[in-house]
């Protein structure tokens, strides 16, 4: 401990004077937040470099399941579709119809019977949140990429939006996220609407939940009620592509 | 460093570190005080370690630091220790209290903001690794690692090694043209921030990220799972740490000026030869007297 009480005082002395001070004025600084921003894009641009586009996130077995999986984010929602959320919830989501629409050629409303009789995808995998735990559960759900293809996207779709019935924040702003066709037609890619072999609890986001294996946990939309297919998400929301991008300045391609 | 024929006297300003690692050093320091700094800021957001695949609040850390009836604890395994005003508990500048786990003065940003340390660390993440990647190539091209740094065979000997400590212990330091070189001391901890230390950061780093475990899924096998790389990679943050804590005590008590310059314009005066002191001289090797 006397070593690292000497070293916080050394960088105490010489950090809190000057880096410190500086780093706190240019963290809040827009110019240098942006300069700091750019590294995104090359991470981005790396990662899709080096990665298969199928390249799978690994997948486990049913004993490393963990034990408790933490729920985060919202845990429930107020309204979901012009509905009270509660209500839908104790009938099952039967009024349910997940919403497909922006550029697609075929518009769809799909219910959960719809989509459970689809074929689905059932997989193990890890939940990284951004602040740094992991959780490992079981996914079950319908691929994206049949649920698009039954829509078929127009040629200038770039990206799909997942638009959610939950708020977040003080302000009570919408969730969303969205991810491009890379990822929305990455095997692993799901909207899962059961979970650890019993359907989707409601703090995990019933009745669906984005699963994208290869980004953390925020890219996972929960209580995703819509799917738009979109050119640019420049007017949508914050105009940063999720909730958490415009809020906190979140990167949009988290995949690190 | 690389010795002319003539051998040059005590005294005089010799050339000492070439433009390559005068660059690559300080790039490299302000890189890593910054990935130190910001690391801890992206600690703050969950600051528990944990070993294996997953770990999050129900799951059982191995080491935890945490705030608990007006006190600041870190928890590792089944030690604990009071940490008030320095961990899991501290003062902020305008006087209110938190309970985050690093206070202000150790992390980037000083104000507890997780994205905006992922920024700070994410961009100097690159400039470290493209730096020392270039370094490395550089110091293997121009035999800096194979001339200077690697240990000669006669100075692996347990006793020259064992001579060398006493040296330091007594903060006996090599004079004349014999300060050009790298000590063994030297050149082991070098080599294994260099070669051990500075990669593992890297890889266990990049051992954290969702796309890199699919890409490259070797590595969550070399490291025992995203958590264990995280807990991985905080350990060898601690480590580098400590590293730089005794550069900066040597560079202190080996001339502070001197070393400095000898860094920043690559000349560095070759220390004069001491006055004998009343320590016998037989504990010198005989080969060291030649």
């Amino acid at each position: 401990m006397a070593i690292m009480t000497n070293r916080r005082k050394l960088l105490a002395g010489l950090g809190s004077s000057v880096l410190l001070a500086g780093c706190d004025s240019w963290s809040r600084n827009e110019r240098v937040r942006e300069i700091l921003a750019s590294a995104e894009g090359l991470t981005m641009r790396a990662q899709r470099l080096i990665t298969d586009r199928e390249a799978l996130a690994r997948e486990f077995t049913l004993a490393e399941i963990s034990p408790r999986f933490r729920a985060n984010g919202s845990r429930t929602a107020e309204t979901a579709q012009g509905r009270d959320y509660q209500e839908m919830l104790a009938n099952n989501f039967a009024d349910f119809r997940l919403q497909v629409d922006g550029l697609v050629q075929r518009p769809l409303s799909l219910s959960l019977a719809d989509l459970r009789s689809m074929p689905s995808r059932t997989q193990i995998t890890r939940h990284d949140c951004v602040e740094g735990w992991s959780a490992i559960g079981q996914w079950k759900g319908t691929p994206l990429s049949r649920i698009l293809d039954l829509a078929g996207l127009r040629d200038n779709a770039n990206y799909i939006v997942f638009h959610c019935a939950d708020t977040y924040g003080a302000q009570n702003r919408p969730y969303y996220e969205s991810i491009d066709l890379i990822d929305a037609f990455h095997p692993q890619t799901i909207l899962a609407y059961d979970m650890n072999g019993d359907v989707l609890p409601e703090a995990h986001g019933a009745p669906l939940r984005a699963r994208i294996e290869r980004q953390l946990g925020y890219k996972h939309a929960k209580f995703v009620m819509r799917l738009e297919a979109v050119e640019s998400f420049d007017n949508i929301y914050g105009g940063k592509g999720g909730y958490w991008e415009d809020v906190g300045d979140y990167a949009w391609y988290a995949g690190i | 460093m690389a010795r002319d024929d003539t051998e040059p006297q005590p005294g005089e300003l010799v050339k000492r570190h070439r433009i390559s690692t005068r660059l690559w050093h300080w790039t490299n320091a302000i890189a890593i005080i910054v990935l130190l700094m910001s690391g801890l800021s992206i600690f703050n957001a969950h600051p528990r370690l944990y070993w294996g695949s997953y770990g999050a609040n129900f799951d059982e850390a191995w080491l935890e630091i945490y705030s608990e009836d007006d006190r600041g604890y870190l928890e590792i395994g089944d030690w604990r220790w009071d940490t008030t005003g320095v961990l899991g508990r501290w003062t902020e500048p305008d006087g209110d209290i938190s309970t985050r786990a690093f206070p202000h003065w150790s992390t980037i940003p000083g104000y507890y903001s997780l994205a905006t340390g992922r920024l700070w660390h994410f961009f100097f993440g690159w400039i470290f690794v493209l730096a020392g990647l270039a370094y490395w190539f550089w110091s293997f091209g121009n035999r800096h690692v194979q001339r200077d740094l690697a240990p000669k065979r006669k100075e692996l000997s347990l006793r020259h090694i064992w001579h060398d400590i006493k040296d330091h212990a007594r903060l006996r330091f090599p004079t004349g043209a014999e300060a050009l070189n790298y000590n063994i001391l030297q050149k082991l901890s070098y080599l294994i921030v260099l070669f051990v230390l500075l990669p593992l950061i890297v890889l266990t780093g990049l051992t954290m990220s969702p796309t890199m475990n699919a890409a490259w899924p070797w590595l969550l096998d070399i490291f025992g799972g995203r958590q264990s790389a995280r807990s991985i990679h905080f350990i060898v943050a601690f480590l580098i740490t400590g590293f730089i804590a005794v550069h900066l005590i040597m560079v202190v008590l080996a001339g502070p000026y001197n070393e400095i310059r000898s860094m920043i314009t690559g000349r560095f005066r070759l220390p004069k030869e001491k006055a004998p002191k009343a320590a016998p001289a037989t504990d010198t090797p005989a080969e060291e007297s030649a």
